[in-house]
């Protein structure tokens, strides 16, 4: 078939199944769009702004488990996503970006809107694509799909110059991809893993330490078998959440720099660390020299390249998670839960001593309640995203999480901004749940033209805007680290949230108290419209516990104990 | 595992695409590696280049350096030997009026000679492993060279 560039971008999409594609128009994407208003194929949301494309993207992407799509102009519209891109990148987050180019005769010649795209991306994407000629599209659309959802996933951008969404060429998506040079292993060595199933049985203190590539493979109910037929316990970093569920009994919680007390010192005391899909981030680790001092490291993870990057793996396997697992699953009969009996108590007694959890206050409402509160009310019924700071420390904490993709988060790039639009997406991915996004009062202000996206499209996003008139993060370090100097931190001049929701359409509440709070959120999940749940919570609240950056994973501040002071 | 820098050469076959060089060495300043040198030529009657990187680093960043190559698209394969047989080439530049024959012989030495003489310069060449390179470019020294050009090394594994 001989169509033009610009519909084979609507071909590949319909042929690929997208159902959603976020974007914003311009000059150099105008014939894409042009063949986008004649289909019905799939619909597009018009972000308000083309970094919330790309977050909006991931979200839908996170939340179905499919490559998520944004489309771009040139040069400022490109420059936009770029944190979009860094964000994927370092989540592993399968993308296709699309952006237009200036017509291949102007490239290099500074031309209006003109920039090496490629030359950006290429440092923040798993591989990047400039289109010179149409004849080549079919195949290239074909890869970037491929490449972006298999092996590690990641974002892979295409960028097409103008003449070439105009030149027709001959279409055939039926062509077989011969990626000679790419071929994820996906299969675990065998040998490896009957060596680590007989570590696994001589351990004495195993420690299975779930990752977010659990949730990338589609493994955590494989996971969910593992750890309840062996009875080992297990912890989560944060992108791991919901991979299992949040009462069962055999998980810790999250460990890390916000972890629990009992999940960073079973980290500390275990013998033997089974790490799946997990890249030891430095978030998690706290010092390195420090982290699971005594014990052995078996790490399964489709990268080879995150294997004994940071942390020595005594038993590396490279492979998919879910494939490992499974073959994992066929031996567990050599692996007696009993003997981990004493550990299992050994960790009780760590929960004991130290218990996640956070002290009332009369005065104002406190963040964590909040999200235990949502949690209550919601539970499974919500989908949860966030924005970036201590509300995304403590909705991670907090909330009864209770299945994969139910969690998302910008983990590795810490994107302020990233959770409304990403909200966006995951509800336009899953429209039968409640799409809840836990915000700041400095994150919402990063993407908050968003509104007139979910106001547009109907997309019933509730915002709940831990307002604590803080960058509250940073405050902490200063408050913590910097003798309260709290430099350029103070959010007390703020805009009116609930005029703001108003002003573009959607619905806004203030509240201060537990009945409000209860009675807004009510409300906006049965008005079924945007909304801004603005919480007015206590200013000076820390997430604890806290391991000091740098500092080693049993070194924790703690809550103090309700008294202290 | 030792954390002292080793020199290390390591090969790479990739696919003779656009932008491909930029990715390999973007992949070197943005992680921090390091590049002593770098040469690349197509593999002849192949769609495939060449590369040879000299580079330095501890055990764990040479191993890392090896898998992040792996890890870019258009890369086929890497090695990364002990045991490679090395060469480099120079040419340098030798005002006219010195020894010729002293400065012949010295090249021949190196695997190389004049290969140039003009109306006030030479320019002699030679190939050798880069540590005799080194050395020849020591002695040459006091042949008052004008220019010298290193060409990097490169390498086959045995
Ligand atoms: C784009 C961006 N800029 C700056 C930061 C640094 N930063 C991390 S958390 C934070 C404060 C966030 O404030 P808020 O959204 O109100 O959340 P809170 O911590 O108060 O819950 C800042 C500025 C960041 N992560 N992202
Ligand atoms: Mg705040």
């Amino acid at each position: 078939m001989q169509i033009s560039g610009a519909q084979m971008v609507i071909e590949a999409f319909i042929a690929e199944g997208v159902d959603t594609v976020f974007g914003y128009p311009g000059g150099a994407i105008m014939n894409v769009y042009d063949e986008i208003y004649k289909q019905d194929k799939f619909q597009h949301i018009l972000n308000r702004h083309e970094q919330a494309s790309v977050h909006a993207a991931e979200g839908y992407s996170k939340a179905s488990g499919k490559v998520g799509v944004a489309m771009i102009t040139s040069g400022p519209g490109f420059t936009n996503a770029v944190t979009g891109l860094a964000d994927a990148y370092m989540d592993s987050i399968p993308l296709v970006v699309i952006s237009g180019q200036v017509p291949m005769s102007l490239i290099g010649t500074d031309a209006f809107q003109e920039i090496d795209a490629v030359g950006i991306s290429r440092s923040c994407t798993k591989h990047n694509y400039l289109v010179t000629d149409a004849k080549d599209l079919p195949r290239i659309l074909k890869e970037a799909f491929y490449i972006a959802r298999s092996g590690r996933p990641g974002p892979v951008h295409v960028d097409i110059p103008k003449d070439v969404t105009a030149q027709i060429a001959e279409f055939d998506y039926d062509i077989e991809l011969n990626l000679e040079t790419y071929k994820p292993h996906t299969k675990g060595n065998p040998r490896q893993i009957k060596k680590a199933i007989e570590a696994i049985a001589k351990a004495k203190r195993p420690l299975f330490y779930l990752g977010g590539g659990i949730i990338n493979a589609n493994a955590a109910y494989e996971v969910r078998e593992l750890v309840q037929k062996t009875g080992i316990p297990a912890v989560e970093t944060f992108m791991a959440r919901g991979v299992l569920s949040h009462d069962d009994e055999l998980l810790i919680g999250m460990l890390g720099m916000h972890g629990s007390y009992a999940s960073n010192m079973a980290m500390s005391e275990t013998d033997l660390v089974i790490g799946l899909g997990v890249r030891f981030d430095d978030r998690v680790t706290g010092k390195l020299s420090e982290f699971a001092k005594n014990a052995d490291v078996i790490h399964v993870d489709i990268d080879p390249a995150s294997i004994s990057k940071l942390v020595n793996a005594d038993y590396p396997i490279v492979g998919d998670v879910k494939n490992v697992v499974e073959d994992m699953l066929e031996q567990v009969g050599k692996i007696d839960s009993n003997n981990y009996e004493s550990w299992r108590e050994t960790i009780i007694n760590f929960n004991e001593l130290h218990p996640l959890t956070f002290h009332e206050d009369t005065e104002r409402l406190k963040p964590q309640w909040v999200v235990k509160r949502v949690g209550e009310l919601l539970g499974d019924d919500a989908n949860i995203s966030t924005d970036v700071g201590q509300h995304q420390m403590w909705a991670g904490q907090f909330y009864p999480f209770t299945r994969p993709r139910q969690f998302v988060s910008s983990s590795g790039l810490g994107t302020m901004g990233f959770g409304f639009p990403a909200a966006i997406g995951v509800k336009a991915a899953s429209p039968e749940k409640i799409s809840i996004n836990f915000t700041g009062d400095g994150s919402i202000l990063m993407n908050v033209q968003e509104l007139m996206t979910a106001v547009e499209k109907k997309i019933p996003v509730i915002n709940i805007i831990l307002n604590n008139n803080f960058l509250g993060m940073v405050r902490q370090w200063q408050t913590l680290f910097y003798d309260k100097r709290h430099a350029e931190t103070d959010l007390s001049v703020q805009p009116d949230f609930v005029k703001l929701a108003e002003a573009f359409g959607g619905i806004g509440y203030r509240v201060k108290t537990k009945e409000e709070f209860d009675a807004a959120l009510k409300d906006a999940v049965e008005k079924n419209v945007v909304a801004f749940i603005e919480v007015i919570v206590h200013r000076m609240e820390n997430v604890m516990p806290m391991v000091p950056s740098g500092g080693s994973l049993f070194n924790m501040m703690l809550l103090e104990k309700k008294g202290d002071k | 595992m030792t954390e002292e820098n080793q020199r290390r050469v390591v090969s790479v076959i990739v696919i003779n695409e656009a932008s491909v060089l930029s990715r390999i060495t973007d992949l070197f300043s943005g992680r921090g590696y390091n590049i002593t040198s770098l040469t690349v030529a197509p593999i002849p009657e192949s769609k495939y280049s060449r590369l040879t990187i000299v580079t330095a680093g501890s055990v764990r960043v040479i191993e890392q350096i090896t898998k992040q190559l792996h890890k870019l698209i258009p890369v086929l394969r890497v090695y990364e030997h002990e045991d490679m047989v090395e060469k480099e080439m120079a040419m340098i530049k030798l005002p006219i009026t010195e020894n010729l024959s002293d400065i012949n012989a010295l090249c021949e030495a190196y695997n190389g000679k004049i290969v140039n003489a003009g109306e006030n310069t030479i320019i002699a060449m030679v190939a050798d492993e880069p540590k005799r390179i080194d050395n020849f470019l020591n002695a040459i020294k006091r042949y008052n060279p004008k220019e010298i050009v290193r060409s990097g090394a490169v390498a086959l594994e045995r």
